[in-house]
């Protein structure tokens, strides 16, 4: 029986800065968005984390597709900032939306990756009919040191997916990962803001390995670029994504749709999940959205998407993807470190 | 860490507002109540979970706010009254400048308040403007 996606649901906070204002503040060049494709950046605001936008994001899930929180048979939370180091955050999320406690749960931590493989954990215990529904959630309040490269383009957002077998949104045809050791960047316990390999997190991180997941699955499925109409890349940048579509034979106009991340950052593990919703938002029934996600550490899964005709009956029943870009509040550097907690009373 | 336990009481009511309704005299409680008030020993209670939407009854803006919600000031706190009846005390996230009596607001999911750095951390329900949100 084929399993996918039932219903999913995104949360982006409102607050904003813009790169220019960053680069203002650190004496970088003017034209570090154009180069980074990135020209703002999501912010929490001082009461938000990786908890409450995962539950805001699922309660978008729930509502869009009419879901009894009870059916849900499991949990699983991919972020690199769960508020705590022991405690889980699926606990705290499946309270919020009312869940059956007959559940199991647990986060999952693969730096920007964690979340799609929250999805593929729902969709094995779905697809084995051990759970009637699995809630894979990524989510990120991320960090970056003040005046590293990072503090461009690390982000704030939530993607929630309902993973099942009925009355599916989207089909998941098949998936491929690809998972390597390799330290291109990293956080170690207690430490505030994570490290990285410069350069080094480019060709034999994000490339190797988006390539590497990306021309395995289009091996298995027996299918080319042109099979699909939308395609999505983990977006650590706005270069990256862009720049990997062309050396595997995607269009800019496959990738366009789902391409948020110049105008919300890189929000590590809803990233590639935001994306994919961005899309899911405007695809039609029967088309088809090759899914590829990042983890620095390094790994990649890559993920065949045919859209169902469910989709047309749910989609306006909760927030798009772009909705998220309207109303937003501008910060200034000052008030962006007070919301970030770079200011310690 | 004596808080703990009454955290976890609460949090039904913290995360999704449920309260309690008399289906007797069909009054609603927030915070719930066990017993109604009007209706006594033959009183029919049942949880409700309200749909937290409500109006502004009034509100005052903190500027000097304790160590915990330093960060936090300027912050508006308001009485808020939910479409069911029942009025409770609630942040409204939006600037002091744009808080209004009688605006009509809708819940959001946020942290309450921390226990230092150690401690637990508290979730439960705040309230934005309707108009202007998502």
């Amino acid at each position: 029986m084929p399993a996918g996606i039932v219903s999913y649901g995104v949360y982006i906070p409102k607050y904003r800065i813009r790169a220019e204002e960053i680069a203002r503040v650190w004496g970088e060049r003017e034209d570090m968005a154009q180069n980074l494709n990135v020209f703002e950046k999501s912010v929490p605001d001082f009461d938000e984390d990786a908890v409450t936008i995962a539950v805001e994001a699922t309660r978008n899930a729930v509502k869009r597709a009419s879901i009894d929180s009870a059916r849900i048979g499991a949990i699983y939370t991919g972020s690199e900032s769960h508020p705590y180091a022991v405690k889980p955050t699926g606990t705290i999320v499946g309270e919020a939306i009312g869940v059956d406690h007959e559940l199991t749960a647990a986060d999952f931590e693969f730096a920007c990756k964690a979340g799609t493989a929250a999805v593929q954990a729902c969709l094995g215990l779905v697809t084995a009919n051990l759970i009637d529904l699995g809630l894979a959630i990524g989510t990120d309040t991320s960090q970056g040191a003040p005046g590293d490269a990072l503090e461009y383009t690390a982000a704030a957002g939530a993607a929630a997916y309902l993973i099942g077998r009925e009355n599916l949104a989207a089909e998941i045809e098949g998936f491929y990962s690809f998972t390597t050791d390799t330290p291109d960047f990293w956080r170690r316990e207690g430490m505030p803001y994570p490290e990285h390999g410069g350069r080094f997190t480019g060709e034999p991180g994000y490339f190797k390995h988006v390539t590497s997941a990306t021309r395995g699955l289009l091996k298995k499925m027996k299918t080319i670029p042109e099979d699909y109409d939308y395609a999505v890349f983990h977006q650590p940048n706005g270069k990256f994504p862009v720049r990997v579509a062309g050396q595997l034979g995607f269009s800019r106009d496959q990738i366009e749709p789902g391409l948020v991340v110049p105008w919300i950052g890189n929000t590590y593990s809803g990233s590639s999940l935001i994306g994919l919703a961005a899309t899911l938002d405007v695809a039609r029934p029967g088309e088809r959205i090759f899914l590829a996600s990042f983890g620095s550490g390094a790994g990649s899964d890559a993920f065949s998407i045919r859209v169902c005709d469910g989709i047309e009956d749910i989609r306006d029943r909760a927030p798009k993807v772009r909705d998220y870009f309207e109303n937003v509040q501008y910060l200034d550097y000052a008030v962006y470190a007070k919301h970030k907690g770079k200011l310690r009373l | 860490m004596s808080t703990v336990p009454r955290f976890w009481r609460h949090i039904p009511q913290r995360y999704n507002l449920v309260g309690t309704h008399c289906s007797k005299c069909d009054e609603y409680y927030y915070p719930p109540r066990t017993i109604c008030p009007n209706c006594r020993r033959n009183a029919k209670m049942e949880d409700h979970k309200f749909k937290g939407l409500g109006t502004v009854v009034t509100y005052t803006t903190i500027y000097n706010a304790t160590d915990d919600f330093k960060r936090q000031t300027p912050y508006n706190l308001a009485i808020i009254e939910l479409l069911e009846g029942p009025r409770l005390t609630g942040q409204v996230i939006c600037s002091p400048s744009e808080i209004e009596i009688g605006m009509k607001v809708k819940p959001v999911f946020r942290i309450l308040g921390k226990e230092g750095d150690r401690g637990i951390i508290y979730y439960g329900t705040k309230f934005v403007p309707v108009e202007g949100s998502i």
